[in-house]
């Protein structure tokens, strides 16, 4: 059956909504329970699989299939504490759900009514149970947009996703906008890319719509390749109709009819749901030909992505698209002139398209009065590294660092000392201690020399050493340098290992020398952002943490440092 | 606890396939609409089929396509998911993401690489395992991780790495779930 207008959809809903009733109206009154069982690749991992299929036998040999409903939803975020088991409508959230709880979950819970208390987190710091999501601290500074559906409605179901009011916002621009009047609500919103560049997502558009040529592509860029990060994971598994929606409502604004989401191959629980996903939008007609009843048709295919960081750059992602290297190219032209052989095409992250359909549906006020001046709404951060609460986190623009690290992520664990947090990936740069409480925007962050980037998180403690750390990211980048330029090919290389050759004690002052001189170089030099951000995290540790590199370094000529290194070949150089 | 048995590394013999499995390549190619652009589909179908891209499976999609060997080759040895060697029945991914980083996955790196006596991107003698980094799996919160074929272990400790190889010596080649 295919939907044909706001109506039909409409009556879907009404009818859909009752699968979901004691989620949404925990007042009223009912029989019926939902247990919601995480099923992101965290939980999955522990068992959270088998716990579905003994919660689902134990109900049917008790008789309560018919009232009892389990539900495999996409990530809550509480990674730390999976598998997560949440049941509605008592509002009452396990943690660490082991294969043996299951039982007494249905027999004290479900059959007598009795909350089941040593399954329930504990708040570290006052040690005290915490009976419901809303009161822990790990949620309560959050504002989730994005991720509104993740934990919520189980991915591969449709109907979930309508009866939470899904599709709406497509058949609301198809039916009663225009195209401009859909790329003015998304610049008013003031939404920016959450790729990490932070480019307005609503001028992207207009670029793309203003091209002329009749063939045009919209494309999700779903190559997440930043180790630590992993939200736009979550959100393909965990609410793949919203990405599919976004993609056609941003298809008919820029003029559109083909999409292409470009997916690691790494993920295959994220391309198994996307693939469900985009099958019964199919079915109902909301990808496909004449869509809404209106003349508008389009529709997506993946493309896998293959092991490459650099595919995350949108020009070498269309190349890679078109099946050769993921080599960057040089802008402009800009894939919104000419990208996909060489047609007009956008390329947004999968992050940016959660957010659109609710922009749609709410108003670009709405969104704009989340966030800071100019970066509004919420960002997605994967916190990671040494902190208690390790998770995916959605927070509006403008917090403070200390409050994502210490109020929702629960402070550093075995009581050690917090050192440093590496915001943006390997393109990003450490922030220290001083500037925690800086109020989280794109601009913001750069000024503190790291920067937005996809919003990997990953905090050190005292036990860190910072020039492995910058050793480590310098590996990645070298390995994941795509050789086409000079400065990206050789001389990550050759930063590498003059780090290599500072942790293992042969280095003198003037290699401390050569190493900043050669990261500037780098960065000022490189044909594109992976290799001009490949130094970031070697200029900010050295900025912050030189000691550490000193302690590396016993140069018996020069026992203060003052050795300079002299460039064999003078070029013109910051140093 | 029972001590790993010394293992030798040999270089995998390149494995011969049957026709059945190129002819279920030609197959899928001719049943693209167009092979313009393809060319990373069709390297992941190959994949598929036969574990690995041998020089032969690389020419063989080079000529069906009418392009040169190294332009498919250039395409294979760009991207890390490609690989030109064999691997083992079972392989060991060992998660190098930051968060697997910071949390000691370079010293659970080093226990397996020790234990199995090969390098990343090596498979043991007999055939049994191939030890590859991967970049992230995207299950931070568990940190470190390691998997094996499809299975996730999460928070993974240096003294579990005995365990988790002698499982799979233990059950040879049916995988252990």
């Amino acid at each position: 059956m295919r939907v044909k207008s706001l109506a039909e959809l409409n009556k879907i809903k009404q009818s859909a909504i009752s699968a979901v009733r004691p989620r949404l109206h925990r007042d009223a009154p009912t029989e019926e329970k939902n247990i919601l069982v995480c099923g992101g690749t965290g939980c999955l991992a522990n068992n959270s699989d088998k716990i579905i299929q003994i919660l689902t036998a134990l109900l049917k040999t008790r008789g309560m299939a018919g009232q009892v409903k389990v539900v495999r939803t996409g990530c809550f975020g509480f990674c730390e504490q999976g598998p997560i088991v949440k049941i509605e409508p008592d509002n009452v959230f396990y943690v660490r759900v082991g294969l043996k709880d299951v039982k007494e979950i249905v027999e004290e819970h479900i059959m007598k009514g009795k909350r089941v208390d040593r399954l329930l987190y504990e708040d570290p710091r006052i040690k005290e149970k915490v009976h419901t999501q809303e009161e822990m601290t790990f949620y309560k500074k959050q504002l989730r947009v994005a991720l509104r559906n993740c934990g919520l409605i189980n991915p591969e179901d449709i109907y979930e996703y309508i009866a939470l009011g899904g599709y709406e916002a497509l058949g609301k621009a198809l039916t009663q906008m225009s195209r401009d009047e859909v790329i003015e609500t998304i610049k008013k919103s003031g939404l920016r890319g959450r790729g990490g560049g932070g480019f307005p997502t609503g001028l992207k558009w207009e670029i793309t719509k203003q091209q002329e040529d009749e063939v045009k592509f919209i494309i999700c860029n779903a190559d997440e390749g930043d180790p630590g990060a992993f939200m736009d994971r979550s959100i393909l598994e965990g609410d793949p109709h919203s990405v599919i929606e976004a993609m056609a409502i941003g298809a008919y604004a820029i003029g559109a009819d083909k999409g292409i989401v470009y997916i690691r191959a790494e993920y295959p629980l994220a391309i198994s749901r996307l693939t469900t996903a985009m099958e019964q939008a199919r079915e109902l007609g909301f990808l496909g030909k004449e869509i809404f009843g209106t003349s508008f048709n389009f529709d997506i295919r993946l493309k896998y992505g293959a092991g490459a960081f650099v595919c995350g750059e949108e020009t070498a992602l269309i190349n890679s698209c078109e099946g050769k290297r993921g080599e960057p190219n040089y802008k402009p032209p800009y894939p919104a002139e000419e990208g996909y052989w060489g047609h007009p095409t956008c390329v947004n992250n999968v992050e940016t398209f959660a957010n659109i359909p609710v922009i749609i549906s709410r108003g670009a006020d709405w969104f704009a009065a989340m966030g800071t001046e100019k970066s509004k709404g919420t960002k997605v951060f994967a916190l990671a590294g040494k902190i208690n609460n390790v998770g995916l986190v959605e927070v509006p623009m403008g917090i403070t660092l200390r409050e994502i690290i210490f109020d929702i992520g629960g402070g550093i664990p075995n009581g050690k000392k917090f050192k440093a947090v590496q915001t943006g990936g390997p393109s990003g740069g450490v922030i220290t201690e001083k500037d925690l409480d800086t109020p989280i925007d794109y601009d913001n962050l750069l000024e503190i020399g790291s920067m937005m980037g996809s919003g990997g998180m990953i905090v050190m403690d005292e036990d860190d050493n910072m020039v492995n750390i910058a050793k480590f990211y310098l590996e990645f980048t070298m390995d994941e340098a795509c050789g086409r330029c000079v400065p990206g090919r050789i001389g990550t290389k050759r930063l590498f290992e003059m780090l290599h050759k500072i942790t293992s004690g042969q280095a003198t002052m003037a290699d401390l020398d050569a190493l900043k001189q050669l990261a500037y170089m780098v960065k000022d030099s490189s044909l594109c952002g992976l290799c001009q951000t490949a130094p970031n995290p070697i200029i900010s540790t050295m900025k912050h943490f030189w000691p550490e590199y000193l302690a590396f370094v016993k140069d018996v000529d020069h026992p203060r440092g003052e050795g300079r290194y002299v460039p064999k070949n003078k070029i013109g150089l910051k140093s | 606890m029972t001590q790993p048995q010394e293992i030798d590394v040999t270089k995998p013999l390149e494995r011969e396939f049957s026709k059945e499995k190129y002819d279920q390549l030609e197959s899928f190619i001719n049943s693209l609409e167009t092979t313009k652009g393809a060319l990373i589909e069709i390297l992941h179908k190959a994949q598929d089929i036969f574990g690995y891209l041998s020089r032969d499976v690389q020419l063989f999609i080079a000529r069906k396509l009418g392009i040169p060997g190294a332009e498919v080759h250039g395409v294979v040895s760009f991207y890390s998911y490609f690989t030109t060697k064999p691997s083992g029945i079972h392989t060991i991914n060992i998660c190098m993401g930051t968060a697997c980083f910071v949390r000691g996955a370079d010293k659970i790196a080093e226990r397996f690489k020790e234990r199995l006596g090969i390098e990343s991107n090596e498979t043991t003698g007999d055939g049994l395992f191939t030890i590859k980094d991967v970049r992230c799996i995207g299950a931070c919160g568990l940190a470190p991780v390691v998997m094996v074929d499809d299975k996730v272990y999460g928070k993974v400790k240096v003294e579990d790495v005995d365990d988790i190889i002698n499982t799979y010596r233990r059950t040879g080649g049916a995988v252990c779930g």
